[in-house]
């Protein structure tokens, strides 16, 4: 790795930003000193005759259960998860119970310590592995437990290993010391201990006498070679219920004596509620009551369509936004936020760039990314009870501590008196991150004490909700000389999506937002003067993560650029980024695709390929995007993917990850924008912001790399390249350069 | 009260005519395969058959469904041994899942209709099923699968 090393001392510039992270946190909102990562959560609601090793195991008389620290979105948690901890256990699949973890910071994720330090994702030098470490323990100490940043495998793929192979060895000590046999001649299959005489002894027999012996805390994960499920095609767990109808997600929900609530809340996000009118609503059928909230109005009503029809017809009186009416303004905020007064940093500085940049062929873009909506197909929703002692919340939600401090701070209560149930989710993309209908859920259950009450958002009602994906601008130059690529500078003005999350989330942070480097500076071509810089525009809309965040806009603008610059120094786009990539598996990427693709220049005939290739979260993605100029557009024809993760898991989930990665990244550069008109979004519904539907789906060929050191995460980075390789694929079948998302603005599409 | 059979049971409700059978369903008699996803038929996740025929749930009002035999997911015939729920099973179509449903239920209806479709035919009938895991590869693979095994039996 010495070339890596020489790579981050040579062309990365830091700050002075703290090195435990290039993000400093504030205090937690819920802070809650009594509890830390040590405590076990398991031990407190532990039923008679029971044990837990960890946060993730728990045996019972009757039943083992393993616990998915992280929420499920689709991404497989509630199946990989619990299958890492059972591979060691020697569980098969139908032997256990899963459930999501409830809120606790011993479920802290590990998996951002990375993103947090301030070292590009190929660097692994000891500076940059320190600097992570530090991360990691901070991470410990505030008890971050947040599912995302692609973080399912490099969270738990050591960790959850290790708590099924302290189990096993536990029970096999139990085992010992109840049969009076060495446990070095006990072996585990199928949920039972093994004696040397083929006596079984199930595991849920050995919980009373687990209980009493201290657990095997050195016991070690066992080598990939051994493995029984993971890493070869496997079913996943949820697949049964998913395909038979029979998976309950949060929404579908019910209890004793429920009422159902829909609501229209400010458009002018966060804003109040001046004034209503619900004279018509009141006699409407099936409505109970109707309450004010902070933001809004709520119906309650006997079934979600009474309520959704009620609430349609309350006149209501809005404060307005604290951002801009009118979209056109947004867009000029963003244009004069290229000043010293709205810089977020300069993330990476190398060479003389105003001196290159005076050098040769001097090449200038203006790029754009709209604002974009997550609009899971499951909306947002809950279930809650207040009474006396507290809330319960039944939400599918990827932030459950976070979840008890909105709820709490909305009603006054504390933290520990909100107990939260995590659900199944029909998705999320970065919406259940975020807290519109925990808020007003816990607003509507206190003023209906007693009552259990669902809430469901209508589909208007989510998108005029949505915190949508940052906006954003880029200025970048650069220029070529002698066929070579001697100056990039690369200047990016966006809203800030992962500060505005964390203050969202009650912990503000003033350090620049880390996710603006994200495609920005982690550019790992050899261009021997390069700048990159970000801005945050203020006062526009706020903004959250949309999967694949920082990097699904400037990835679009790097890789756009770059390929400028490529056409501009007349080479090939494949070759040139091959021939420039300084980090060796990275090369190994884009030379992978290149095979797949057989790649050989261009294909003429008004058809055309791209190429782009992007790190994100700390996992290399290239593909190549073919397309044929049609009577009526331009038609995607296929795409090629190479990604590399360290260590395929779950090969078949691992692929059905990376189509949907490029499909998500593909149908949203095409056709997908939120416009702001008198304060509202102007989308509100799936027909004004599709994505891709099958009809213009491509055949999607991908291919899973093992040669970064680590374990990698698979949810987000197939997304960044997609959209510019689809841009340059464009440019190649055309001679057209589209410069700005949603691309069906300047060109149709089948 | 309106009179209706779902999965071959006789139901009554007690809701205004104008009320979508999707909210009947879901709320009313606590059959939760047909989703809520756009209320406006542009997503299909709430898709059921009446009649034989997939319908978008969100789109039939109870009033007009009186009387109607309506099948959601949960009460197909021989739900096991249907090629359709195989082949899903066997590409392992869902992610999130939540619009899977509704994409089965126009898949069985698909193959009714034809009984060995192009990619341009499952294009034309399931693009109103929208997916925003983005599991159309899985789809179309699915559907092939199960018209090829639905041939094979007949």
């Amino acid at each position: 790795m010495g070339h890596i090393e020489n790579l981050s001392r040579r062309a990365f510039v830091f700050g002075s930003a703290a090195i435990a992270g290039g993000i400093a946190f504030g205090a937690f909102g819920n802070a809650d000193a009594a509890t830390t990562a040590s405590d076990n959560p398991l031990a407190a609601g532990l039923g008679p005759n029971s044990v837990t090793f960890n946060p993730w195991v728990e045996i019972s008389p009757d039943k083992i259960t393993l616990i998915a620290q992280h929420a499920d979105i689709g991404q497989g948690v509630g199946s990989i998860q619990p299958i890492m901890i059972a591979e060691e256990m020697d569980l098969d699949p139908g032997q256990f119970e899963v459930r999501f973890a409830g809120p606790s910071p011993a479920y802290f994720n590990t998996g951002f310590a990375d993103e947090l330090a301030p070292f590009v994702a190929a660097d692994q030098s000891p500076a940059a592995e320190e600097a992570r470490a530090k991360s990691l323990e901070w991470l410990r100490q505030a008890g971050l437990q947040m599912t995302g940043g692609s973080s399912t495998l490099p969270d738990t793929y050591e960790k959850l290993r290790v708590a099924g192979a302290v189990a096993r060895e536990t029970l096999k000590a139990a085992a010992a010391k109840r049969s009076g046999i060495a446990v070095a001649d006990l072996r585990t299959q199928s949920g039972h201990v093994i004696l040397p005489n083929g006596t079984k002894i199930a595991y849920v027999d050995l919980s009373v006498d687990a209980a009493k012996i201290p657990p095997v805390l050195d016991a070690k994960p066992r080598d990939p070679s051994k493995w029984r499920m993971l890493g070869k095609p496997m079913t996943r767990l949820d697949i049964r219920d998913k395909v038979m109808g029979e998976l309950k997600f949060g929404i579908d929900m019910k209890m004793d004596g429920m009422l159902y609530a829909a609501v229209k809340l400010n458009p002018g996000k966060g804003q109040p509620l001046k004034s209503y009118d619900a004279s018509k609503a009141r006699g409407m059928p099936g409505v109970k009551t109707i309450l004010e909230l902070k933001t809004g109005v709520a119906v309650i009503a006997t079934n979600s369509w009474y309520a959704m029809k009620a609430v349609d017809a309350v006149i209501c009186e809005w404060a307005p936004s604290a951002y801009p009416a009118e979209q056109a303004d947004h867009w000029k905020v963003l244009e004069s936020s290229f000043k010293p007064e709205f810089l977020g940093k300069e993330w990476r500085k190398t060479g003389d760039i105003d001196a290159a940049l005076k050098t040769g062929k001097l090449v200038e873009a203006e790029y754009r990314a709209p604002y974009v909506g997550h609009q899971p197909l499951e909306p947002l929703n809950g279930i809650g009870l207040v009474t006396d002692k507290g809330m319960e919340i039944w939400v599918g939600h990827q932030s459950p501590r976070f979840v008890q401090y909105v709820a709490a701070t909305a009603i006054g209560l504390k933290p520990e008196q909100i107990t939260f149930h995590n659900q199944w989710t029909g998705g999320s993309f970065g919406h259940r991150l975020e807290y519109e209908n925990v808020r007003v859920l816990a607003e509507i259950a206190n003023q209906m004490k007693g009552t259990p009450i669902k809430l469901v958002f209508s589909r208007e009602e989510d998108f005029l909700q949505d915190i949508p994906r940052q906006i954003a601008i880029a200025r970048h130059r650069g220029s070529v000389d002698k066929g070579k690529i001697v100056a990039a500078d690369l200047q990016v003005a966006s809203t800030a999506p992962f500060k505005g999350l964390l203050e969202r989330s009650g912990t503000p942070s003033k350090d620049p937002d880390g996710q603006l480097a994200a495609g920005l500076w982690n550019v790992y071509y050899d261009i021997p003067n390069f700048r990159g810089t970000s801005y945050e525009a203020q006062g526009l809309s706020p903004c959250t993560t949309w999967r694949s965040v920082g990097a699904s806009t400037s990835g679009f603008f790097t890789e756009s650029f770059i390929d400028e610059l490529i056409h501009a120094a007349g080479l090939d786009p494949m070759k040139a980024r091959i021939a420039m990539c300084n980090v060796p598996h990275y090369r190994k990427v884009l030379e992978t695709v290149a095979e797949m693709s057989d790649w050989k220049g261009p294909l003429g005939n008004g058809r055309g390929r791209g190429v782009a290739f992007v790190e994100s979260f700390g996992t290399p993605a290239a593909e190549v995007v073919e397309v044929s100029m049609t009577d009526s557009g331009i038609r995607i024809d296929k795409v090629w993917v190479a990604v590399d993760v360290g260590k395929v898991v779950d090969p078949v989930n691992f692929e059905n990850q990376v189509q949907g990665g490029v499909i998500w990244g593909l149908g949203h550069a095409i056709n997908c924008e939120l416009t702001y008109a008198k304060g509202a979004v102007q989308q509100t519904n799936y027909n004004h912001h599709e994505a891709m539907r099958i009809y213009q789906c491509p055949v999607i060929e991908v291919r899973g790399l093992e040669n970064d050191p680590k374990v990698r995460g698979v949810g987000e980075p197939p997304v960044p390249p997609a959209a510019p390789a689809l841009a340059n694929a464009i440019f190649a079948a055309t001679g057209k350069r589209i410069r700005e998302m949603p691309f069906n603005k300047f060109i149709d599409f089948v | 009260m309106i009179e209706l059979t779902v999965n071959g049971t006789k139901r009554r409700v007690d809701v205004v005519p104008e009320m979508p059978l999707l909210w009947v369903l879901r709320d009313e008699l606590g059959i939760t395969s047909p989703k809520y996803g756009c209320g406006v038929a542009q997503c299909g996740t709430c898709t059921v058959h009446i009649d034989g025929m997939a319908v978008r749930s969100c789109q039939a009002h109870i009033g007009e469904v009186a009387g109607k035999s309506v099948v959601t997911l949960e009460g197909l015939d021989n739900k096991d041994q249907n090629p359709v729920i195989q082949a899903w099973l066997e590409h392992q179509v869902p992610q999130c899942g939540y619009c899977q449903t509704g994409q089965i239920m126009q898949a069985i209806s698909l193959l009714d209709l034809i009984s060995n479709p192009t990619d341009d035919e499952i294009n034309q009938v399931m693009s109103g099923n929208l997916c925003r895991c983005g599991t159309y590869p899985r789809i179309r693979a699915a559907i092939h699968a199960a018209a090829a095994k639905k041939m094979a039996e007949k």
